[in-house]
């Protein structure tokens, strides 16, 4: 008797698991790939295809899917990177960008003097961010250009330039510290603070 | 006596402030060029609200916050510190660890300091808290120990029952907050009381002092039985930090303040008592925020003492006020602990110019060569936040990020005990503030990212949508011309039919 009770009971609770988990997959279902989601938020989204993928969901799909290295994206640098290792558990790996810096941030400005208004920067940008129509002279959005470089090459009158976002007191960073390391180092570090100032 | 707390590590320094604090407080010069950035308290900048060739006049508001309105975003507005006229609008070397340059209004003094029209309010005490509140928002008042975070919103009345004023003053080197208790402790009295009554009546007030300066003390407890006023003043250990807000909060009251909160979440606000004078001149007096004191001292100076500075001075003009010596090399603005070191002097005194740390080369001590960490553990001994340094060192200088926010860094105060405290000489204050920065930078760039997302997510759908307009644009026409193809073979083939059957 005990026994049939024993069953019974532990069917029963394994039915009532069983719905449970069949309705919690059914309402808590995710929407698209998480990973490719995560990864995707790690990269930094300028769209440069510089690690050889169009626009930089196509490089995290493929890393989502095991078929690429982590280490490829020069504008995420060693950060992207370490986050990318963290997140997907792989073994961090040196930066591989083929003599690609990892890139300061850059800004497109166009010399509206020189712009034809042939509307190629505007098809080469990936994020939209030149303003202008045919025949008319063209102007980047400061605030929306990622500095992708991409509308660069296209430009038959080579009127777009990279230029360094310059640095304000709002987006200045503390220095990563440098310490010296033996006590030549630190003479010459010491002397150097010697100099008088005023 | 009442019961006082303790809080955890802290460090006891060499106080250096009786360079400072023999002599009274006095004037500084008006200077021939008055510098004042936009920004010189945390949040947003200003907006000018005068333009080049403008005359002004002491005390006239010369920048507003976003809107004219002081409530929307962080912001406090700048006032002219002297009359004169505006000669530029323009970028100029400000007071930063970074040495660049931010937008400021210039003014070029004309040496006859009027006074802009002055409104006090003096019977606040009638009128709803509200009104007092927004003449200390107009006045473009910050908290002036240092930080300079704007005070009225520091004013709220929600749930506030412990008032308490800080005159701790914890930082060696530092002595203007001492003097001015020594000098006017009824203002800071009056100021107390009045930012009381904006707090909708907190219930106790106090006043902190550290027992290091008995004369401040005395003056202090002198005025409020003379005046009657329900204050109580209370002599607090000397210990770094004791001037921290948490510290502070903690050894009156015992109370302690959960991470990532601010003291209000348990019913307290601190202000400085420099803070208390402003609103006292704010109230009382209808004066904005022209000036403030500043503890010029070190061994670059010949006399060092406290000064009543004009905000927009140039650092050259005081210090050469006060004496400057032969072969600076030093110049730190903020205390010796938590200041940091400018890279000349050809820069304003702002709202947040504490003190001007002006030394020659035989005080600065030679920097001693940094050793691996041995995880002593002394350093978290001296945490006042109970943080673990030695983890977070090891990790900034990993660049983990992640891992550092895991152990709060965004908790540590900066105020260098740990690297005080540490065997190794391991500069750690070095790496907490380049984490915190690289963390800032960081989430900064991802709403950068969000937005070029969005952007190029939207610019595929727009390619894929013209694309397919083009197709059916396409297939339509092909329709057409097919159509009006057929029709005409179809007329030619009647008309020669027709040709054809004539
Ligand atoms: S290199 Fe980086 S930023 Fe450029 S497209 Fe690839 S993932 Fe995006
Ligand atoms: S403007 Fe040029 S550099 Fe900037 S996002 Fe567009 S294509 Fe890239
Ligand atoms: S005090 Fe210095 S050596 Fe000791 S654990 Fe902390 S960081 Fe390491
Ligand atoms: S600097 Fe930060 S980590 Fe170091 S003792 Fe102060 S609060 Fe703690």
């Amino acid at each position: 008797m005990i026994e049939i009770i024993a069953i019974g009971a532990l069917g029963g609770l394994a039915c009532l698991f069983g719905l449970l988990l069949g309705y919690a997959s059914v309402r808590f279902k995710i929407e698209g790939d998480p990973v490719v989601d995560q990864i995707d938020v790690i990269l930094p989204q300028q769209q440069c295809g510089k690690c050889g993928y169009p626009g930089c969901i196509t490089y995290a799909e493929a890393i989502a899917k095991k078929e690429e290295e982590i280490n490829l994206c020069p504008p995420g640098g060693e950060v992207a990177m370490l986050a990318l290792a963290d997140l997907l558990d792989r073994e961090p790996k040196p930066l591989n960008v083929n003599g690609m810096e990892e890139t300061l941030s850059l800004l497109a400005i166009i010399d509206e003097s020189t712009c034809i208004g042939c509307t190629l920067c505007i098809q080469a940008c990936p994020v939209d961010a030149i303003l202008g129509a045919p025949k008319q002279m063209h102007t980047v959005i400061d605030r929306e250009c990622t500095g992708c470089e991409l509308c660069v090459a296209p430009c038959p009158v080579n009127c777009i330039k990279m230029v360094e976002i310059p640095q304000a007191v709002d987006t200045w960073k503390w220095p990563y510290p440098i310490v010296p390391l033996t006590p030549e180092d630190q003479e010459s570090k010491t002397e150097e603070s010697m100099e008088p100032l005023l | 006596m009442i019961e006082l707390w303790q809080f955890h590590g802290g460090i006891k320094l060499e106080g250096h402030k009786s360079l400072s604090n023999k002599n009274p407080i006095v004037q500084a010069n008006i200077p021939q060029f008055l510098v004042l950035p936009l920004l010189q308290h945390i949040g947003d900048p200003t907006k000018p609200i005068v333009e080049v060739g403008e005359k002004v006049l002491k005390g006239q508001m010369i920048a507003h916050c976003h809107e004219h309105d002081c409530s929307k975003r962080i912001s406090t507005p700048v006032h002219a510190s002297s009359s004169g006229t505006i000669v530029a609008i323009e970028p100029r070397a400000v007071p930063h660890p970074s040495g660049l340059r931010a937008p400021c209004i210039v003014i070029e003094t004309d040496g006859q300091d009027t006074w802009f029209e002055r409104v006090p309010l003096t019977d606040y005490m009638e009128l709803p808290p509200s009104v007092a509140r927004t003449y200390i928002a107009q006045a473009g008042i910050v908290g002036l120990g240092g930080a300079g975070f704007p005070s009225h919103l520091k004013l709220k009345p929600e749930g506030i029952d412990t008032l308490i004023i800080n005159g701790a003053e914890c930082e060696p080197y530092i002595t203007c907050d001492d003097r001015l208790m020594r000098e006017e402790p009824d203002k800071i009295i009056a100021g107390a009381s009045i930012i009381r009554h904006v707090l909708g009546g907190a219930k106790r007030c106090i006043i902190a002092i550290e027992d290091n300066k008995a004369e401040a003390y005395s003056a202090l407890l002198e005025t409020a039985q003379q005046q009657q006023e329900q204050v109580e003043i209370i002599q607090v250990p000397t210990i770094y930090p004791m001037g921290g807000e948490k510290q502070l909060i903690h050894v009156l009251t015992g109370q302690e303040v959960e991470r990532g909160k601010l003291p209000a979440s348990i019913g307290i606000v601190v202000h400085n008592v420099k803070t208390a004078r402003a609103v006292y001149r704010a109230v009382q007096q209808g004066q904005a925020l022209i000036s403030r004191i500043v503890t010029v001292t070190g061994n670059g100076i010949k006399n060092p003492q406290n000064l009543e500075v004009r905000l927009g001075t140039p650092m050259h003009v005081v210090i050469e006020q006060c004496g400057r010596k032969s072969g600076i090399k030093r110049l730190i603005m903020g205390g010796s602990m938590m200041g940091f070191a400018l890279p000349n002097d050809d820069m304003p005194i702002v709202k947040t110019t504490n003190s001007l740390i002006v030394s020659r080369n035989d005080e600065i001590e030679t920097p001693s060569l940094p050793m691996p960490c041995i995880r002593c553990g002394a350093c978290a001994n001296a945490c006042p936040i109970h943080l673990l340094p030695q983890q977070l060192y090891w990790y900034a200088k990993a660049k983990d990020f992640k891992k550092v926010r895991d152990y709060h860094i965004f908790d540590c105060i900066e105020c260098g005990c740990c690297a005080y405290e540490c065997p190794s000489h391991i500069p750690l204050v070095s790496y907490y503030r380049y984490a915190k920065a690289e963390i800032i930078a960081s989430e900064r760039d991802r709403k950068k990212a969000d937005l070029a997302r969005q952007r190029h997510e939207f610019r595929t759908f727009r390619l894929k949508r013209e694309k397919a307009e083009k197709a059916t644009r396409h297939k339509q026409k092909k329709a057409v011309s097919d159509n009006s193809k057929e029709t005409a073979i179809k007329a030619a083939l009647e008309k020669s039919k027709a040709k054809y059957d004539t």
